[in-house]
């Protein structure tokens, strides 16, 4: 039982960071923007999170951190795609080259340096209480905020007036704009809280995961996440679905490696991205599907007229 | 005060030829704030990290090495961006073109002779062509997404290499460090001019690639086929082009340059196999692909400039003491700057003012609502 127990709570770290990074994207890809630069802000988030927490002694301005740089960070591709209407898959290809960069120049001096750890819950009693008490009361305040966030945002998208306007304008900016909604401004929000969810999820891999700064340490999540929310038909519940899938194969080749399963370790490691292609090709083959889930101005720019 | 752009008639040729001059002005612009702010003096950075790397012959030989692969990368890719194929997984082909380039001298390192270069030369492009045909399949039979697929075999084909390198081709004599054994010299690329330094035989065909793509885009019947394609799929069907067809032909044409400058930096630069034999060339051939204008020539010079911001990195790091990383910051930054000036191309940009701007009087619903 224990040892389900622990393996579901690896599991939960290991889709928490997925997670927020994959429902940031989505909100930002439900305003017709598409940023690919979430490897690069996650990372961004990451060694901030990292940083500052090292350096205050304070996880939780390092918490702080991850997130205010993820936002900023993102206010590059926003402006760039958004004021001067540049390519956004390539702009977003140079965001996440960027902070592959910048993280790895700005982290030299955290490598290898012990970093401070988010504490987990602990509520007396109902963190004791057996099985469930350490999985709905004792995990890291990262994954409380990672579920509320998936319906916090289910609930913004689908029963609020400002989640339907959002939803039109990823559908149709031109009729947005027509209809007098300040489509600009909409998409600049919405990719700034995409950012600011792909710092958080950096700054969960800095704090909670692995309380440490290693160069590249988001390891193709941030890609992941963009699959996550294709996988997930642009819905939030389908993605926390999602997450926890990847989240479990992500631990499971882990505990394999660990068993000793003879296979090599580099096989099983390539597991995840493997598996992001195969749900990948199951989901996108229906066409029509995809089409009508798809929001229809997806990755084109846009400029209003007047 | 916020921005506007004001379409042009149509696209502005001077700002067509100067956006990656001001694009690369802008960089060093800011390059030298960055530098100020780490504490160094620009203007000495500056010449550390873009003077000094290319002062003496040898060193332009170490530029024609950074650069080789990366404009017969980047050629490749422009086919693809042309076609408005997002092939991001040139790092993967590149590694996998490799590997299967190396199967020769590694496993029959007795095979020698005039006939070994060659054959392995063709073997490392079929390698990258076939590693490139897998995200091209999966888009034309399951309308999967080239981007992300693409960009995971990435992962998966250095993994692979790592297992290689660690497992079944390591070197029995090394000593257990995890590398292949030495090429023998008949599966080395020569080097172009012994005497002055290593540049060997791939930056040739860097150049041969170029000039063979521009004269593919520019004055062949594929070339339009691709360009019409890539502006306007339905034109293009209505022409009689296929779509898929082309998808195949711009992943594997890329995927093929990609394998041959993995093939060539192994047997020219390396010499053997080893966990990591890219720094991130395959990548890094995105932002040249860009900075070239998506022009073969223009990518040549592209490639020649990026090439140059690895050596500085590595001066930087040697003179200045600052990570080598910055050689990533200051081709990030680049590639920015590029895809901005580009806005310029097509676009005026005006200032405007706070003043009121003209809005929709009738009621829009919507907006009233919040």
């Amino acid at each position: 039982m224990d040892i389900t127990v622990s393996i579901l709570l690896t599991i939960a770290t290991a889709a928490t960071p997925l997670l927020i990074a994959a429902i940031g994207e989505l909100v930002v890809e439900r305003s017709g923007v598409l940023n690919l630069g979430v490897e690069g802000m996650m990372v961004m988030g990451a060694v901030a999170g990292f940083g500052a927490g090292y350096l205050t002694g304070s996880p939780w301005i390092g918490l702080a951190a991850a997130i205010v740089v993820g936002a900023l960070f993102s206010l590059l591709f926003a402006v760039m795609t958004l004021s001067l209407a540049t390519n956004q898959v390539a702009t977003g290809l140079s965001l996440t080259l960027l902070g592959l960069g910048l993280s790895g120049m700005l982290g030299t001096g955290f490598v290898g340096l012990p970093g401070e750890r988010l504490p987990n819950l602990y509520i007396p009693l109902l963190t004791d209480l057996p099985v469930i008490g350490k999985l709905l009361f004792g995990q890291d305040p990262i994954f409380y905020i990672s579920i509320a966030l998936v319906f916090g945002v289910s609930w913004f998208l689908f029963k609020t007036r400002t989640g339907l306007t959002l939803r039109s304008i990823g559908d149709s900016h031109t009729s947005a704009h027509a209809l007098g909604i300040q489509v600009i401004k909409y998409r600049y929000l919405a990719v700034m809280f995409g950012g600011a969810c792909a710092g958080l999820a950096g700054g969960h891999l800095s704090l909670v995961y692995t309380p440490q700064w290693v160069e590249n340490m988001t390891a193709g999540r941030g890609w992941i996440a963009l699959a996550l929310v294709v996988f997930a038909s642009w819905r939030p519940l389908r993605v926390l679905a999602g997450a926890y899938i990847f989240g479990a194969v992500w631990i499971g080749q882990l505990h394999a490696q660990a068993f000793g399963i003879p296979i090599p370790s580099q096989f099983l490691s390539s597991l995840p991205y493997l598996a992001t292609i195969v749900v990948l090709v199951i989901i996108s083959r229906n066409k029509r599907l995809t089409m009508m889930n798809t929001p229809a101005s997806l990755g084109q720019a846009f400029v209003p007229d007047r | 005060m916020r921005l506007e752009l004001v379409k042009r008639p149509q696209r502005s040729v001077l700002f067509s030829a100067l956006s990656p001059f001001i694009a690369f002005a802008l960089t060093v612009v800011a390059g030298a704030i960055l530098f100020a702010l780490l504490g160094i003096n620009p203007l000495t950075a500056f010449y550390t990290y873009f003077i000094s790397p290319i002062t003496e012959v040898w060193q332009l030989h170490e530029l024609a090495i950074k650069a080789a692969p990366l404009i017969l990368i980047a050629v490749g890719l422009s086919v693809c961006f042309r076609s408005n194929i997002w092939n991001i997984g040139a790092e993967g082909q590149f590694v996998f073109g490799a590997i299967v380039g190396s199967v020769i001298p590694v496993l029959y390192p007795d095979m020698q002779g005039p006939f070994v270069l060659p054959l392995m030369l063709v073997m490392g492009m079929i390698g990258g062509a076939v590693y490139a045909a897998i995200p091209a399949f999966l888009k034309t039979r399951f309308n999967t997404n080239e981007i992300l697929t693409s960009l995971m075999l990435v992962y998966v084909a250095q993994l692979f290499l790592d297992w290689l390198v660690r497992g079944p081709w390591r070197d029995p004599k090394g000593f257990n460090f995890p590398q292949t054994v030495q090429f023998n010299p008949s599966a080395v690329l020569p080097e172009l001019m012994p005497m002055s330094g290593r540049a060997n035989l791939g930056f040739v065909f860097a150049l041969v690639a170029a000039v063979l793509i521009w004269i593919l885009m520019s004055r062949m019947l594929k070339g339009f086929e691709i360009r019409v394609l890539g502006s306007s799929p339905r034109a293009g069907r209505f022409a009689g082009f296929s779509f898929n067809r082309m998808v195949f032909f711009a992943f594997m044409l890329s995927g093929a340059l990609a394998g041959l400058a993995g093939i060539s930096e192994v047997s020219g630069a390396i010499g053997q196999l080893q966990p990591s034999i890219s720094p991130g060339y395959g990548f890094t051939a995105i932002i040249v692909a860009f900075l070239g204008r998506l022009n073969p020539l223009g990518i040549v010079a592209a490639g020649l400039v990026l090439g140059l911001t690895y050596l500085g990195g590595e001066a930087a790091q040697s003179v200045l003491g600052i990570s080598d990383k910055v050689a990533r910051v200051f081709q990030g930054m680049l590639l920015f700057f590029v895809l901005g000036c580009d806005t310029l191309i097509h676009y005026r940009i005006r200032l405007v003012g706070l003043a009121p701007t003209p809005k929709l009087e009738t009621a829009p619903k919507l907006e009233e609502a919040h």
